[in-house]
């Protein structure tokens, strides 16, 4: 091992005097084969495997730029809140062994939120793989039921091709998570540049076009029904269909609910816009659903989060079902008309077919359901700060325009309760996967796709401290992410189940943290922290005003509960809609 | 509005036939995914199939039409997963290879090779303490056969799972 003590100046500066000489490397290849894909930013730690192309990297700067974050994890959330922010695949790199497997949970996030992401991974030498070498996991094996593809590279020459249909895999179709394995020794080989490869997949061709007698049968439902609501998910934001929801709305006078990742594909100050949709949905949108004869599910999976309940969820309803997954008709719930194909194709071809219609007393009896939102105004005589007051006074500050990503509990689903969301992918959480320490990643990695826009990450107390090393990251790259935490010293919504459900025993949930204004400090960050009602408007304020990252930290109310509520287990028509505690 | 439920149960054999590409770690991804949507498999048998570069797979699995359903789609989703074919409602021939060890000793050794006859099976190995009978039948009838060996005393059972194909158009039922 003396070798290693050469002195590396030396080297540095002979391979900085003669780039040219350099040989072209599978590292080289695998740079080329990203910046062809339209790459911009690497988020990513290196690693033994990974030395080698972590040696050609800086080469490529600043087209490709490489973001060092703090943990691997994080690094694939970030990669995650840059694809959902901006449509395009995000990247995420790690060494092989834990580096790898650090990943694991940013994968199944990503598969199960239909992100597109792809993961390379360095990978011990061919010749040592199966011999159990340091740092060698079968990370292949181990992602094979969270990834839509995966992929080993062992020959170099294979790389332009892999990385092609690495893309291509991610991107099209139902989007998801690629993952790219890269012997060390494909990166050292040798290897000429390629000009391209064109991608041939027999095995893979996602269906678009929806069967246009189906397109016709659900125009015919439509016409009929009296009391139609269209479920308005994900898909609809992905292929980037919101003009065509709104036609379809519009033209229809069709009521539109949304998933979790449905909201903003129809603004929510859109007329035909009614809101949120499940388990924390609202009273008025859950009790739509119950009462609606016709369901026009588009670009959603009918996640039990959103049904509730799914033999008594929408139970008077004949259910049109449109998807781009062909696995995901019938899966849960039996549909009557299925219609496979991209949002975008099929509901443009929806709106020339359905009949104009007016719908007005539908609609307006689901309104007359419907309770007035918070509004933003705080007063010192209010015992504490309410957070769904906060996350209304976040949104008029920042008037719709802001992208706000979140971690996982209470914070969570007021910021999709009360959130107001005006466009698409204006709203990046974690939904399916329920990742807590997602907000803050998501928040860095939303940012550096979106450099223009105002990005709050709204996390919990117990969300952040998984993921507030990446305050490092922030402020090293200067990110301007503004962090909102809402602090209730609590693991707020498994205390709400305890309190709920299990008879108040709050085992495990009250949960210490650091003073996050000096949390911030310590990372060279502004910290500001509004403590009553009367300071919440000030701080945001300030946050607002200061360029750069910031810290913004609220002590909310400690016992505040997220209503309405479906039970686990019980139907969206049996709604908690108030405390049971302030009702008595 | 109607649930739709993975739970087992649902007891009627299916048959899917499913060509793939024939690349390491096909098998793995066919049975992660199987595994993970609580498919219900009965055996599961690769092999080469007609086309050069492809094999055949051939998946017997308990379930409703509509968990068959489920399976089908779920594997298409996989790229190596060229083509899958439901034969379950299909007119099909079914066949599965069974090696049986029975222990055997002079005075069984008569009756053995009579009921593996009777069975269309015959004699693979011949040793002093016992026989290895190679029986090629539906899944049923190699059943029947170990059945009928069992009193003799099995040392050892390989059996295939079954291959199928469907008939011949205007074939023989």
């Amino acid at each position: 091992m003396s070798s290693a003590t050469i002195a590396p100046a030396a080297s540095v500066a002979a391979a900085t005097e003669t780039p040219a000489k350099r040989p072209y490397l599978g590292a080289h290849a695998l740079c080329d084969a990203l910046i062809r894909e339209g790459v911009d930013v690497i988020f990513g730690y290196p690693g033994g495997a990974v030395i080698p192309l972590y040696d050609v990297l800086p080469s490529y700067e600043p087209q490709l730029r490489h973001i060092l974050v703090r943990h691997e994890q994080w690094a694939g959330h970030a990669a995650e809140g840059y694809a959902r922010a901006t449509g395009k695949v995000g990247v995420c790199l790690a060494t092989s062994g834990p580096g790898a497997t650090n990943f694991v949970t940013a994968i199944a996030d990503a598969m199960l939120d239909s992100t597109p992401l792809v993961a390379i991974t360095g990978q011990v030498g061919l010749p040592m793989i199966g011999k159990d070498a340091f740092q060698e996991v079968d990370i292949i094996g181990v992602t094979l039921p969270i990834t839509k593809h995966s992929f080993q590279i062992e020959r170099v020459e294979d790389v332009p091709r892999v990385v092609a249909e690495a893309f291509h895999l991610a991107r099209s179709g139902r989007p998801g998570p690629v993952l790219i394995d890269l012997p060390k020794t494909t990166i050292i080989a040798p290897t000429t540049p390629s000009k391209g490869h064109t991608v041939e997949m027999p095995g893979y061709r996602p269906t678009m076009n929806g069967n246009g007698g189906q397109i016709k049968a659900a125009a015919k439902l439509i016409a009929r029904a009296q009391k139609p609501v269209v479920m308005a998910g994900h898909g609809i934001s992905i292929s980037g269909a919101g003009a065509e929801l709104r036609a379809l709305a519009e033209k229809a006078d069709l009521p539109v609910a949304f998933t979790l990742h449905g909201l903003g594909t129809l603004p929510d100050s859109h007329p035909n816009a009614i809101g949120f949709m499940g388990m924390h949905g609202h009273a008025h949108v859950n009790r739509a659903i119950d009462e609606c004869d016709l369901l026009i599910t588009v670009g959603a999976r009918f996640d039990d989060r959103a049904t509730g309940r799914v033999d008594m969820f929408a139970p008077n309803a004949t259910v049109i079902h449109i998807d781009i997954d062909p696995a995901e008709i019938g899966k849960n719930i039996r549909v009557d008309v299925p219609v496979v194909g991209d949002a975008k194709r099929v509901l443009a071809r929806l709106v020339e077919e359905v009949k104009p219609a007016d719908r007005a007393e539908w609609r307006g009896r689901i309104e007359s359901w419907r309770i007035a939102p918070p509004t933003p105004n705080f007063s010192a005589d209010e015992p504490g700060i309410s957070p769904f007051k906060v996350i209304a006074a976040l949104r008029a500050a920042t008037s719709g325009e802001a992208i706000f990503t979140s971690d996982v509990g209470q914070h969570q689903m007021w910021a999709a309760q009360w959130g107001s969301y005006e466009a698409p992918n204006r709203w990046i959480s974690s939904g399916g996967a329920g990742t807590m320490g997602f907000g803050l990643p998501a928040a860095m990695g939303a940012q550096v796709g979106c450099p223009d826009t105002e990005v709050w990450a709204i996390c919990g107390d117990g969300g952040v401290q998984m993921s507030s090393a990446e305050l490092s990251t922030i402020a090293t790259e200067r990110i301007p992410v503004k962090l909102a935490i809402f602090n209730n010293g609590f693991l707020g919504m498994v205390r709400q189940w305890q309190q709920l459900f299990h008879g108040g025993n709050y085992a495990h949930t009250p949960i210490g943290a650091p003073d996050f204004v000096k949390l911030a400090d310590a990372y060279g960050i502004p910290g500001l922290r509004a403590e009553r009602p009367e300071e919440v408007w000030a701080v945001i304020n300030q946050a607002r005003a200061i360029d750069g990252p910031v810290v913004v930290e609220f002590r909310i109310n400690p016992e505040e509960n997220v209503y309405p509520m479906v039970a686990p287990g019980a139907a969206n028509s049996q709604m908690i809609e108030a405390d049971p505690a302030a009702a008595e | 509005m109607t649930a739709v439920t993975n739970a087992p149960g649902g007891t009627s054999e299916r048959t899917l036939s499913v060509l793939v590409d024939d690349q390491p770690g096909v098998l793995n991804r066919v049975s992660s995914l199987l595994r993970r949507r609580r498919f219900n498999v009965d055996s599961l048998n690769v092999g080469a199939s007609e086309q050069p570069g492809m094999s055949r797979m051939t998946i017997a699995l308990r379930g409703d039409p509509a968990e068959t359903e489920q399976a089908v789609k779920q594997l298409y989703k996989l790229l190596e997963v060229r083509k899958v074919v439901d034969l379950s409602n299909e007119r099909l021939i079914s066949r599965e290879l069974a090696l049986i060890k029975v222990s055997a000793t002079d005075e069984t050794r008569a009756q053995i090779r009579e009921i593996a006859e009777l069975f269309n099976a015959r004699i693979a190995d011949v040793a002093p303490r016992s026989l290895v009978v190679e029986a090629v039948g539906s899944v049923a009838r190699v059943d029947s056969l170990l059945d009928m060996l069992r009193p003799y005393g099995i040392k050892e059972i390989a059996r295939t799972g079954r291959v199928a194909v469907a008939r011949g158009v205007g074939g023989e039922g």
